[in-house]
């Protein structure tokens, strides 16, 4: 008899190699290793910035400099040498293009074997892309639409050239350059990323997408993203990632600033899907990413994340819910295999009367990974009336990989009311057993189980993008989920 | 810092006093190492990251209590649970009392650590058990390195000790400020019970810094249960660090009542060494003004199917702060374990604060574990439902904060310890529970 059992499963999940591993040539201008003011100054020129912003990325390089790379996080990984990263890749055909048929064919499939195609997702998804190749934007569509509203949704680096009030009134304001060692990093050397402003009173008619992609070997990513929905606007922002396999190990560290002011909203999804490492933990992608975003008066900040790549993860993206009756909600699936390590949660930080935070977390772990979730729960003396309801749930998946919980709740006022809950179990027998005795075989329950143990999350996710978050779960519990 | 540079000087005045050639010498010497690299620890510190010792470390305490004291059972009566009979081990300004003390060689050893640590007839037990499960950090060591006197409960194979044993530190402020190192050591042996009270009380103003360490060695089928009694006042503060080893079968458990002290930190740390062995730690914690109680416990799954349970509840008036730290580890092998934790807060004034952090670290798949933690407040719905029916607001209030920490009381299993919680509750909520439990 053809039986499926968790053993198959999880010998198919060391066995599957990464799908997405592929590597696109593309003519590409890169810097020489290394990281010095020089660097800064020459990354700040390239992209034709103002003097203000050469100065802005200089403190931030400096105060880097005086910081010690934290450790406190529980994954265990070779520190990168950051002077033997190169701190700026572009791919060189330029200029951008008018038209599809202008872009490099070998992009387009790299594209295809991604399963996105620009013209389809055009039409049917009615998703405006602004494609990230290696910190340069080839591709933006839509951009027609977008602005009869009055949305501005561009690389950064052009919005420091037309929109400059904008960025200098925002950037920095909700991740400070001297917030943590690789935001610092970030501030000094970001080569590129999106930036959005929706005016006031404006719902966003599309979701708006970017893929960031790290493509030249030996190039770390990073990344900035600046959001800013003004009052009583709507916005829904998907990000994903895939990268290709490499053997050396890839840092990225992106920084992601969510401004929502009073009675806007803001709806924030990740799909994460980095190259993970080979079987025997060898490569991936250092994934290091500050991402925080701020309420004013009952606004709403939503993060609903899937990660299921990366060598190692240590992201946490956090609500500062400053404004009254503003909301802060996190959402998240990670799923590690082999010997993946992910510290993830978030940080809600609840400052407002009123305010309410919810944190679902779920927690996957296969192979010999580690997969932690760390949270904050923090209540101030003037936050009368908070709520926040924590559930962080962990399925583990064999017994040579480890799940971790480490919240922290700090309450400063009578009036909070905080509820967390966790916890640990593996997939049970008698959940299996019930599934079977009812005709349904091992490998569709371990599906269903698995399905409807992150169904809370998937079910956050915008339509456009579950598809995409339901193929790379594929990829990382392949054959769990039907 | 100053506290410090005292400390390490006068150890060699203390190596000294004892006798040089003792056994533990080298114990004590290395202990010393590690304190002088380590220091005290600071809010640094992960595990310190919510209480800061600065206030408690400023005074000059003294370290040798020069002169004795003695004190009158009448007046000191109301500390010990005299309701019942029981064996005592009392010190009086860290010096052992025997005037007031009631100790035992019959079948069972329950005496004092000097002796433990100086007759030849204890050293097998010295060799087997002391500084064996106490982990090397900073505060830990220095009462290693100063250990002296305590307690020592020796309890033979399939002994049922006959009654409880009560532990009782008291300071008489005969020194300006003094601080109380107590080690503390307990062997209970195959299939023996044993009920056990510790209680710090401080009978003056004058601040007192106690750090003290308890091991606990539960052996095969081993039945112990601790109560732990903090009632002390606003100027003495307590270290407690209690290291629980437990082989297989055993079953322990810990009750620790805060209701006072300016600042309390309990280090609980389970082991478990075996299978099917069940860990229990309880508390209650309810205070008020600038007191700061901060509990950090920690069960460690060796072994497959053990259980533990944990349960901490707090109440937290004024301007005072409360700490809660738990962790459950389960190793790779401790396949069936159920691990439970819970700690339920209410914050009753806005100047009180709670910080929380229950953590789970598993590394076996086959594992039942979940933990739970609420920050609240009294239920309106309650409140009014009882003040309709004509109970006063205070009197309500306070029998729903009795009924909050009832969970906790309800696994005590001496009922003398229930009543006198129940009245130092009620004593506490400033009301007259009519009733007794």
């Amino acid at each position: 008899m053809n039986k499926y059992t968790e053993d198959d499963l999880r010998e198919e999940l060391k066995t599957k190699e990464y799908e997405y591993g592929f590597f696109t040539d593309i003519e590409s201008e890169t810097f020489p290793i290394g990281l010095n003011e020089d660097v800064v100054r020459a990354i700040s020129l390239k992209k034709e910035e103002p003097e203000w912003m050469t100065e802005w990325r200089l403190e931030a390089f400096r105060t880097w400099q005086e910081m010690i790379e934290p450790d406190w996080a529980n994954v265990n990984y070779e520190k990168p040498d950051f002077q033997s990263i190169s701190y700026y890749s572009a791919p060189s055909t330029k200029p951008k293009y008018d038209s599809l048929d202008e872009v490099d064919p070998e992009l387009l499939d790299t594209f295809k074997k991604l399963g996105i195609s620009i013209d389809e997702q055009k039409k049917l998804a009615g998703v405006a892309m602004d494609i990230v190749i290696d910190s340069v934007s080839v591709a933006t569509s839509f951009k027609k639409t977008l602005g009869e509203k009055g949305i501005i949704f561009c690389p950064i680096s052009e919005a420091i050239r037309d929109y400059p009030d904008l960025v200098k009134k925002y950037i920095g304001t909700v991740v400070p350059q001297k917030d943590n060692f690789y935001a610092a990093l970030n501030s000094a050397v970001f080569s590129d990323g999106s930036f959005c402003y929706i005016p006031k009173g404006v719902r966003c008619p599309m979701e708006l997408s970017t893929y960031f992609r790290i493509n030249q070997g030996g190039t770390g990513q990073f990344e900035r993203t600046l959001l800013i929905a003004d009052e009583d606007s709507y916005v829904s922002y998907l990000e994903g990632c895939t990268a290709p396999s490499r053997d050396e190990n890839q840092l990225h560290a992106a920084v992601v600033e969510l401004i929502a002011l009073d009675g806007a909203e803001i709806k924030y999804s990740t799909v994460q899907n980095w190259y993970p490492g080979n079987a025997e933990g060898k490569g991936g992608v250092y994934n290091f990413v500050t991402k925080r975003g701020i309420c004013e008066k009952n606004a709403k900040i939503s993060w609903t994340q899937v990660e299921t790549g990366s060598a190692v993860t240590w992201k946490y993206p956090s609500c500062i819910l400053k404004g009254d009756n503003s909301v802060g909600e996190f959402y998240s699936i990670a799923v590690t295999n082999n010997f993946q390590q992910a510290d993830t949660g978030t940080k809600m930080i609840h400052l407002g009367k009123n305010t309410k935070s919810t944190i679902i977390s779920k927690g996957i772990s296969a192979g010999k990974s580690q997969n932690s979730y760390r949270g904050l729960v923090k209540i101030g003396p003037n936050a009368d009336n908070a709520r926040n309801f924590s559930q962080c749930d962990s399925l583990l998946m064999g017994n040579e990989c480890g799940a971790h919980t480490f919240p922290y709740i700090e309450a400063k006022n009578k009036s909070a009311q905080i509820e967390h809950e966790a916890t640990t179990s593996k997939i049970g027998e008698d959940q299996l057993f019930y599934c079977n005795q009812r005709g349904i075989n091992t490998e569709k329950a371990i599906a269903l189980i698995v399905n409807g143990f992150s169904k809370d999350v998937l079910n956050k996710l915008p339509m456009e993008f579950a598809i995409e978050a339901q193929k790379l779960l594929e990829i990382s519990l392949e054959g769990s989920v039907g | 810092m100053e506290l410090k540079e005292k400390l390490i000087s006068s150890f060699l005045a203390f190596e000294n006093e004892v006798d040089l050639d003792s056994r533990v010498h080298d114990v004590r010497s290395e202990a010393i190492k590690v304190f002088e690299n380590e220091g005290f620890p600071s809010k640094k510190d992960e595990a310190w990251k919510y209480t800061s010792l600065n206030s408690v470390l400023k005074h000059d305490y003294s370290v040798f209590p020069k002169h004795e004291k003695n004190v009158e059972y009448n007046d000191v009566k109301k500390y010990f649970i005299h309701e019942i009979d029981s064996y005592k081990i009392v010190f009086i300004d860290g010096k052992y009392s025997s005037h007031l003390s009631e100790t035992t060689h019959d079948g069972i050893d329950v005496c004092l650590m000097s002796s433990a640590l100086n007759k030849p007839k204890y050293q097998l037990v010295i060799d087997n058990y002391f500084n064996k499960i106490a982990p090397k950090d900073s505060l830990t060591s220095l009462n290693t390195a100063f250990s002296r006197e305590g307690a020592y409960i020796q309890i033979p194979k399939n002994k049922m000790v006959d009654k409880p044993i009560q532990i009782i530190h008291f300071s008489t402020g005969n020194e300006a400020a003094l601080m109380n190192q107590p080690r503390n050591l307990i062997v209970v042996n195959e299939n023996s019970h044993v009920q056990i009270i510790e209680r710090h009380q401080s009978l003056t103003d004058n601040p007192v810094l106690t750090n003290s360490v308890t091991e606990i060695f539960a052996n095969k089928r081993a039945i112990v249960d601790y109560y732990k009694i903090q009632n002390d006042n606003e100027h003495a503060s307590l270290i407690d660090s209690t290291y629980i080893n437990q082989k297989q079968e055993s079953v322990c458990s810990v009750h620790t009542f805060s209701f006072g002290g300016k600042l309390t930190r309990n280090n609980l740390e389970f082991y478990q060494n075996g299978e099917r062995i069940d860990s229990t730690m309880k508390g209650v914690t309810i205070i008020g003004n600038k007191q700061h109680v901060d509990h950090n416990t920690l069960v460690h799954h060796i072994e497959p199917n053990c259980e533990s349970h944990q349960d901490y509840k707090g109440i937290y008036d004024d301007s005072s702060t409360g700490v809660f730290n738990g962790k459950v580890l389960v190793n790779k092998e401790a396949q069936k374990t159920n691990a439970f934790q819970a700690n339920n807060n209410i914050l009753v004034s806005d100047k009180a604060s709670i910080n929380t952090k229950p953590q789970l670290e598993i590394f076996a798949d086959d594992v039942k574990c979940s933990h739970g933690c609420t920050i609240g407040q009294l239920d309106e719905s309650a409140l009014f439902y009882m003040q309709s029916r004509g109970i006063p607001k205070k009197e309500t209030k306070a029998l729903l904060m009795y009924a909050f920490s009832n969970n906790v009381l309800n696994s005590v299993k001496i009922p003398e310890i229930k009543q006198r919680i129940t009245k130092i509750i009620a004593n506490k909520l400033g009301i007259n529970i009519g009733f007794d439990l």
